[in-house]
């Protein structure tokens, strides 16, 4: 994994020191709250319900064991013992206070860590495919490209007051991990005709009100052209773009308004002018970049004999197997989903015995790696496949062998009215409720893939819009009233889901989702899964079992 | 009036010599003035004659293109930042020196805080005037504390990549 070189270690040690004097200042009172809110959020210090909750960069989702450890630390030092992944595959803590944040920014400092842009109208962490370097699918590694945007954007002097935040995400693989349709930028990697790497870049997509996929803006991009290009997307959106309203002020507004064929225009003028210039990726740079991406040394004679048979014998580990193993590029290995998603459990809270506890087996099995998906899960990327035995009984001892990846308990839950400020209901205790009742019948039914996500809000943290399921928390005359989307999907097949019908209470909720998998199980083909299954009967056959056939005059 | 003057990569805080000259106010005839673009536009055919140092505001939705002929004409245009949030002339600053080649004085006005203005001189700004009750003397030290930088920009740093490759000539990308 990157390692930090003497000028990025100075670089997040000096800005440690720069927050270490904005909170001075602001506790001395010489910043008001006001002038302060920007500056902290930068640095991603939150305001929540209860306390200060600081969210930690993790680029591109990628961990060392060794900071794993800090971040327990941290946890046990300075919050309740647990800290909390999110789906920008970062983590968060909630319950710092203002006093302590400047110590945990150095102790983060120390094992090459910070919380630079993990908040705020600027450029947030660059995400990526949490399989990225050892999926078999893939054209090319996109991580050392997330370290060149990490770099880029990091203290960006022209964009680091911009009208809204802003979120690129990078995949290397025709099969889309990074959910790159809904971000502000998604980058697709691509061979040019002679070999040569490039990008296919995609603009104006995001979720929040007002949910839009992306839309292609260049088909291939040269690799060393990347900043150039993305800096010049970035400059006509910090003119351009709305600042009279926070709801139509993401980039997403400003391309359908202008069109992406005018707002092309404005990009390739804009690019015209800057293509040349040192923003030009220089090969050598590249090279130092992608050395430090390279991969562990194999065993090229890894035995798969024993994992075949320990299937065979152990009908719990072929379960875990089944769900939540990836193909690794490297025979005899396998990418290992560690599942923070326990029954009845909350999404993606991790206490600090667990982060120690993994951080060894990462030593232990996998080369000292862990990664952070947007599902809010962990990846463990280099297991031999004759080990996997021992690291599932290892994992399951820890509770952290849930066999749901991508299944109906694998739920994608924001903190919500438990913490959260901008929040008007609760996400977390609906996930639990659910993920409770859910386990049942997909232990019945095996129900396949089927992703459900749960918002507190509109902001919409939890991407509910491009879950198969997605749930949506609203207050509605001063109860939670939660509105159900079906036809999501952040996949290759893109698609923003659809409203049902009127919400359900939070005494209705895990009923309602209950009556849609019933109906569901009804008319589903042999091993279907739901979103086949409701793109091919449409969403009456649910709308009927939810309010009855009289509703359809509705 | 003081504000922090940063020329010759040196910063002070200097008196202000210059007049923000209101809409409906006469133009000083002893001491440099700036105007409003409105009244700069009704008006710059006659200024053009005066041997006055002048300059132009910019209010944050306002752009440098309505003024590109007058750039020689102009000692110093200030851009207004209105609040925290509205970054759009750190574009108009950039703009100014690496495409236009502006070379008089390029001031940020408003609501500009300590921890704006090492950003803002990166981006071209060379004069700051902090917001009302903000200490000036103590916010010059805010350009000593990040020494590292990342991307090129409107200064002459060498950006983190330009100093790890110093030692050998260069090559570009395939």
């Amino acid at each position: 994994m990157y390692k930090y070189d003497h000028l990025d270690n100075t670089l997040v040690r000096e800005r440690a020191a720069q927050f270490r004097g904005q909170v001075a200042r602001r506790i001395s009172g010489e910043l008001s709250e006001d002038e302060f809110k920007p500056l902290r959020l930068r640095n991603g210090l939150y305001l929540q319900l209860h306390s200060y909750m600081l969210r930690v960069a993790i680029p591109y989702g990628l961990l060392s064991s060794s900071q794993m450890r800090a971040l327990a630390r941290i946890a046990r030092r300075y919050d309740r013992g647990y800290g909390h992944f999110t789906t920008r595959q970062n983590i968060q803590f909630n319950w710092v206070s203002l006093e302590n944040t400047a110590e945990i920014l150095d102790d983060l400092a120390a094992v090459e860590m910070h919380a630079i842009q993990t908040s705020g109208n600027c450029i947030r962490n660059t995400t990526t495919d949490q399989f990225a370097g050892v999926a078999a699918d893939e054209i090319e590694d996109p991580r050392p490209w997330a370290e060149i945007i990490r770099q880029w954007s990091t203290l960006h002097p022209e964009f680091s007051f911009l009208p809204r935040k802003f979120k690129i995400a990078i995949n290397g693989a025709p099969n889309d991990r990074a959910a790159i349709a809904v971000h502000d930028i998604g980058l697709s990697m691509l061979r040019g005709p002679n070999g040569e790497t490039g990008f296919t870049v995609w603009v104006g997509g995001g979720l929040g009100r007002t949910p839009m996929l992306a839309k292609p803006i260049r088909d291939f991009l040269p690799g060393a052209d990347l900043l150039s290009y993305l800096e010049a997307i970035l400059r006509v959106f910090n003119i351009e773009g709305r600042r009279d309203n926070l709801y139509k002020s993401r980039i997403k507004i400003l391309v359908s308004a202008l069109g992406i064929d005018r707002f092309r225009d404005l990009v390739e003028a804009e690019w015209a002018h800057i293509r040349d210039s040192a923003l030009r990726l220089e090969g050598r740079e590249i090279a130092r970049i992608r050395a430090r991406f390279a991969l562990p040394p194999y065993d090229a004679n890894v035995d798969s004999g024993p994992f075949a048979a320990k299937r065979f014998e152990d009908a719990a580990f072929a379960r875990w197997s089944a769900a939540n193993l990836f193909p690794h590029k490297q025979p005899g290995h396998a990418a290992v989903t560690v599942s923070l998603k326990p029954v009845g459990g909350i999404p993606g809270d991790m206490t600090a015995d667990r982060m120690d506890a993994l951080a060894d087996l990462a030593d232990e099995y996998s080369h000292g790696e862990i990664r952070v998906t947007h599902r809010q899960n962990l990846v463990l990327a280099h297991v031999r496949q004759d080990r996997l035995f021992d690291l599932w009984r290892a994992l399951d001892s820890l509770e952290l062998a849930t066999p749901n990846l991508m299944r109906v308990t694998d739920i994608i839950a924001c903190p919500g009215l438990d913490f959260c400020g901008l929040a008007t209901a609760r996400s977390i205790p609906v996930a639990q409720r659910l993920s409770a009742r859910l386990a049942e019948i997909d232990e019945r039914h095996d129900l396949g893939e089927l992703t459900i996500n749960i918002s507190g809000c509109i902001n919409s943290c939890a991407h509910h819009h491009v879950a198969h399921i997605g749930i949506l928390g609203l207050e509605k005359a001063g109860a939670e009233s939660y509105q159900v989307t079906l036809g999501g999907s952040s996949a290759k097949d893109a698609s923003i889901g659809k409203i049902i019908g009127r919400g359900f209470g939070a005494d209705e909720i895990v009923a309602a989702i209950e009556t849609i998998i019933v109906t569901w199980l009804e008319l589903r083909h042999d091993g279907e899964r739901f979103l086949d299954s409701l793109r091919r009967v449409g969403q009456t056959p649910f709308r009927d079992a939810l309010y009855g056939q009289d509703s359809r005059t509705e | 009036m003081t504000l922090i003057d940063y020329r010759n990569e040196n910063p002070m805080v200097t008196d202000d010599a210059w007049t923000h000259v209101a809409e409906d106010a006469a133009l000083p005839t002893d001491r440099p003035a700036t105007l409003s673009l409105q009244r700069w536009k009704a008006a710059r055919e006659e200024l053009y004659g005066r041997n006055l140092s002048l300059g132009v505001r910019l209010e944050s939705h306002e752009r440098v293109e309505e003024i590109l002929p007058d750039l020689p004409r102009l000692a110093l245009i200030a851009l207004d930042f209105p609040n925290l949030n509205d970054g759009r002339h750190f574009t108009t600053a950039r703009l100014l020196r690496e495409r236009y080649g502006f070379h008089g004085k390029i001031r940020a006005t408003g609501q500009v805080l300590r921890d704006q203005i090492d950003p803002m001189r990166r981006c071209g700004f060379n004069e700051f005037e902090l917001a009302e009750n903000k200490d000036t003397a103590s916010a010059i030290t805010a350009f000593d504390e990040i020494s590292v930088v990342y991307q090129p920009a409107a200064d002459a740093q060498p950006t983190a990549a330009q100093l790890r490759h110093r030692q050998s000539g260069p090559t570009m990308a395939g």
